[in-house]
Formats: C-alpha cells, structure tokens, sequence
C-alpha cells in the first residue's frame, strides 16, 4: 500500500498572534512552527499500517525550504520519503492543484490530510484533492480501518458518528481519534539520526493559480474585564444573564 | 445571476442553522439585486422556508437520498449552481455542509471561504470577514472568482424572519450508488449536539473524575444545552472525544458558553472564544480564564454548580 500524508506547517498552539504592521502578514517573529496537530494524527496512523501492513509512507507539504525542520522530523517519526512542492502557498484551492499533480504522477492508495489547519482554519485542501482525483473522500475522520483494499472509517457529524465502507483509493481528512494523542511518536535519537539519511525531494511547483486572498489581518478587539460575582449571590449571575447579556 | 443557498435539514426537519444562512443569503442577495434561490433535499417541511425569504425554492426529493452522501448531494447542488448562474453559494457550517465546500469548489472551479462571521465587507472585489488562528483573529478575504462559495459560521449572523412568496419547484432526480457506502450511525438519542447549541456547559479537570458530571449533566439539562469537556478530560477517558472543544477539538460558537473547572489555557479558548458570552466557575481567582470570561464566580465547584442549577430551575419556573 502507498500512503501519502500532507502535512501543512503551523504556528505552535500557544504563539500569539500578530501581525505585521500593514496587517497584511502574519508576523513569524519569535514564532515555533509544528506539524499541524490534525494532520499529525493521521501520520501516526499512517506509520500504524506501514508497522503493520508494510505500507509505503511519503509525506509532502507544499512551501519553502524553511519547512525543511519539519520534514526532516517527520521522517524521524517514521515516514520513508519526504517530499516539499517549492513554493509559498497561495491559498487552499492552488495548494491542492500542487498535490493533484503530485498523485496524478505517483500512484496513492491512501491520502491523509488533516481535518483543517489550525492557522487558517481553511478546512478545504483534502476535500478539494479528493474531488479534483475523483477519488471517494471522509471528512473528519475518527478511524480508519484496513483489510485489503476495502476500508472502513468512522465520520464525526454534527451529534455523532457514521461508519462507512469503501474501497480504496480513498483520501481523508483526520483528526484526534485516528490515533490518540497517547499514541503519538516522539522521535528518538535512532529516528532522528535515520531521517538525516531518508530521501528529501524538492519538485517544483506548477505555478497554480489562487482563488482568494487575504487582503488584511485583524487582531481581536480587546476584551473587556470580567463581571465578577460571590458565590453566595448567584441570583445576580442570573438577573444579570437575564437582563444583561441576555442569554437565557 | 443569483444567490443559491443550500438549505440543510436532519431527518426532514430544518434547524436553526438553515433559517440563519436563508436570511443570511436573503440580505446578500438584496445587496447584489439578485435572486435567492433554496436548494432543499428530501425535506417534509420545504414551505418553511419561505418565512426567510427565498424568491425561489427548488426541491429534490428521492428516498434514496435520505442519507448523506458526498457525491449525490455534490453533483445536486453544482448542476443547479450551474443551470440557476449562481454567482455566490452560501452553506452553513454544520459537519455535511462544511463535507459540501471542497467538492463544491472543484465542480463549480469557485473560490472559497469557511468561517464567515459577517455580511461581506463589500461586493466588488466579494470581500468576506472570516476567523482564522481558531479564533485568535480575523481575516478579510477576497474572493476572485465568478462563482463563489461562503459558509457562514453558527449564531454569527442569527434567524430572522422575511415571509416570501416563494416558488416551490419539485423535481425528481436519479440518483447514483455513491463511492462511499454508509453502514451505520449513531447519534446519541436526545442529547443536544455542541454545533446545534445555543448554550453549552463544559467542564474540565476540576471536576476530579467522571464521577462527577452529575454537576455538568444537571447543568445542561436545567439549561437545555449542551455539554462539553477540556481536552486532558478526554484524554483521560472521563467523557467522550466528541465532547472535546478547544484549538485541536470542536470549535464552539454558542451564545452562551459555560466552562466549570477549566484554567482556560490558550488552546482551550482558542476554540470556545467565537461563543457570545462566557462564563467561569473556578476556585483559583488566578486561572487565566478569568481574563476570557464576561462573568465569573471564584469558587468550589462541588457547592456553587448545585445551587446555580437550584437557582436557575426556580428561575425558569418563575
Ligand atoms: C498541541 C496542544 C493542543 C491542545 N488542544 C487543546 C484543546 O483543543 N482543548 C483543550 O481544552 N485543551 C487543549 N490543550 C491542553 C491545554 O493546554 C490545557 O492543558 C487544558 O485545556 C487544561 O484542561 P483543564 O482546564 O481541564 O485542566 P487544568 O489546567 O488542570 O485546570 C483545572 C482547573 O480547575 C480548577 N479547579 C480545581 N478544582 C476545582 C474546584 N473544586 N472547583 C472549581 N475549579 C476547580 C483549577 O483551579 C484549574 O484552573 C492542548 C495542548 C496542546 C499542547
């Protein structure tokens, strides 16, 4: 089996966040990046059916050669080939044509994205791939099972789950559940000193066209200070939920 | 040219979230002077949504689109995109609409926006304000192409009503065996999901074990909300992965938010910060979450949740 796994690189969980001074970047100052925790569920599920089922494991990212770190730690996870599509990316849709070209060249039997990114919250990459590939596609993705080519997966809805079954290829988007945060793999001193060895191939990039852009950032409007009540006075927490914020 | 706007329903029956993007997509469309036009599948109450405005609603109905399915439902509402020259098609963010978007985007080569939290800034370039960074900041985005594709957040617009003299057209449609079988689904009879929610309970670590969420249930229940945990809750088996909210768990976009025993650490509001209004119980006056909160109460838990339940269930008697 030939697994792909797309990896978009984020803003570690508590960066703050700001911007440049005309607003119109994210100012990377100071910031650490990760593997998207969403997509790096569906890695470790990945390296799960290589273990098992001797499965091929390539990852790719699409973006300049400062992802480089990352790649390299995701090789030390366990992946077998990283690959990076040299160029910044534009937005959701043109980062996805970067990856149909990819697959349409190397056949994937399985492709793992992640259900959104946690810097733009996109959310459209793994679903506009699917669609562009014809290929079947789950969205939020809580398992995923193999035998053979058939698999079964589970999908959070809105109030619970969905099981579904199909045959592969298949692409998905996953989140937690895929594996547990318990089961994700720290790389050890072995990994790292074996990744430095992995293959790390930079392809160049189509030069897709963007659909949208981002025209300005806004930081939140600053908070105002809490409305503190005693813990003996709930009546005036209600009467103020009531009357005030008007919420029940 | 006019505004499509994909009217979801569950087992036949609208929610919330469908009248709000209607009367969302109603405003829109009288800025553009275009008309709206309501896509509904297999709904037992289309003629409700004539109450938010539609000039139009076209209704496709099979038996064998009762389920969900990407690819019917895909190819339903880009053909009628299409035939009807929608310029802008307006979904929800519900767990099937947000499925929707990509494959919609391929099939109708649109740009595309989730997050919408606000009537777009302007029309020409299509400027749209969207939340990014999980709710750390906001995003103005322009939108380049001839057909468009917004999915506008939960409660960040709200219902209202616009009766209409809506056209209702029934059509018939073939339907083909999806890729994609669906053996089962299971949804926890009664309980309120965090997406539909006006009002959410949560509670984290400080609740010292599973033990304890008679406190959150009886809550929630008193409330008609629905409940939530921290991640580490999850994590630790005390409740359901569903209930996770957060940065790397369930976005929560309530009117009102309760957290009881959670410090609010950054990931932790990240995810909950797009709620309206937020409430803490905490009995360490130095938990960051009091710095998130519009209102809070510093103090045990285990003595203030029941007596805020009491209160509340005297108070919707009253
Ligand atoms: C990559 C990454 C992603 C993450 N994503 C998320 C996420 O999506 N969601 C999330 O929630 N967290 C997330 N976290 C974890 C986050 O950093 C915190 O660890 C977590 O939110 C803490 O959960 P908690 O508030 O329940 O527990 P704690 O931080 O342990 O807080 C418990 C609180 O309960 C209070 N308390 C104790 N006893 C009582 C009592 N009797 N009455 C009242 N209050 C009491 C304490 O004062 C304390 O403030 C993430 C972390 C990382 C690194």
């Amino acid at each position: 089996m030939n697994i792909l796994v797309c990896i978009s690189i984020v803003p570690d969980t508590t960066s703050k966040i700001k911007f440049t001074q005309d607003q119109k970047k994210f100012d990377i100052n100071g910031i650490q990046f990760i593997i998207n925790p969403n997509d790096e569920f569906g890695l470790t599920r990945a390296i799960w059916l290589q273990q098992k089922h001797q499965a091929n494991v390539d990852i790719v990212t699409v973006g300049l050669s400062s992802c480089e770190p990352i790649l390299r730690k995701c090789l030390a996870i366990g992946a077998n080939k990283a690959i990076r599509i040299d160029t910044d990316p534009l937005d959701g849709f043109a980062v996805a044509k970067e990856l149909k070209e990819l697959c349409s060249k190397e056949k994937y039997d399985l492709i793992i994205g992640g259900r959104e990114s946690i810097d733009y919250n996109g959310g459209m990459v793994p679903g506009m791939l699917a669609q562009m590939l014809q290929m079947p596609f789950v969205t939020n993705c809580i398992s995923l099972e193999v035998k053979d080519d058939f698999v079964i997966t589970k999908r959070e809805i809105d109030g619970g789950i969905e099981t579904t079954s199909c045959s592969l290829p298949l692409v998905i988007a996953g989140q937690k559940g895929l594996v547990e945060e318990t089961d994700l793999i720290i790389p050890n001193m072995r990994g790292i000193m074996q990744a430095r060895q992995k293959p790390l191939e930079v392809i160049p990039s189509i030069k897709s066209v963007s659909k949208s852009e981002i025209h300005k950032f806004e930081e939140l409007p600053p908070k105002k200070s809490v409305k503190l009540v005693d813990k003996d006075n709930i009546d005036q927490l209600i009467e103020l939920l009531h009357s005030e914020a008007k919420v029940i | 040219m006019s505004v499509l706007v994909y009217a979801e329903n569950q087992s036949g029956k609208f929610k919330k979230s469908t009248y709000e993007v209607v009367s969302y997509a109603r405003e829109v469309a009288d800025k553009l002077k275009q008309k709206l036009i309501a896509d509904s599948i297999n709904s037992k109450e289309t003629n409700l949504l004539s109450n938010y405005g539609p000039d139009k609603i076209i209704e496709y109905n099979n038996p064998l689109l009762n389920d969900f399915t990407l690819q019917n439902y895909s190819s339903i509402i880009s053909d009628c995109a299409k035939s009807e020259c929608a310029s802008l098609v307006v979904l929800s963010s519900t767990a099937d609409s947000k499925y929707l978007a990509p494959s919609l985007s391929v099939n109708l080569d649109a740009g595309l926006a989730s997050n919408v939290v606000s009537i777009p800034e302007s029309f020409s370039p299509l400027t749209i304000r969207r939340s990014c960074f999980t709710n750390k900041a906001f995003n103005l985005t322009i939108l380049k192409s001839e057909t468009n594709i917004i999915c506008v957040s939960n409660n960040s617009y709200g219902v209202k009503e616009n009766k209409s003299k809506a056209e209702i057209i029934s059509k018939k449609i073939a339907v083909n065996q999806d890729k994609i079988k669906i053996e089962s689904k299971n949804k926890s009879s009664g309980a309120i999901s965090i997406a539909d929610a006006d009002i959410v309970v949560s509670g984290g670590r400080g609740l010292k074990g599973p033990e304890n969420w008679y406190l959150v249930e009886n809550l929630a229940s008193a409330l008609g909300a629905a409940m939530a945990c921290s991640k580490p809750v999850s994590d630790m088996g005390w409740r359901p992965h569903s209930e996770h909210v957060g940065q790397t768990g369930k976005p929560v976009a309530s009117n009102l938010y309760i957290a009881i025993g959670i410090s609010g650490a950054i990931q932790h509001l990240a995810g909950i910060n797009a709620s309206k209004v937020k409430v803490v119980i905490n009995n360490d006056p130095e938990a960051p979450f009091f710095k998130a909160a519009d209102y809070g109460i510093v103090g045990d838990a285990f003595d203030v949740v029941p007596k805020l339940t009491e209160t509340l269930k005297a108070f919707k008697s009253s």
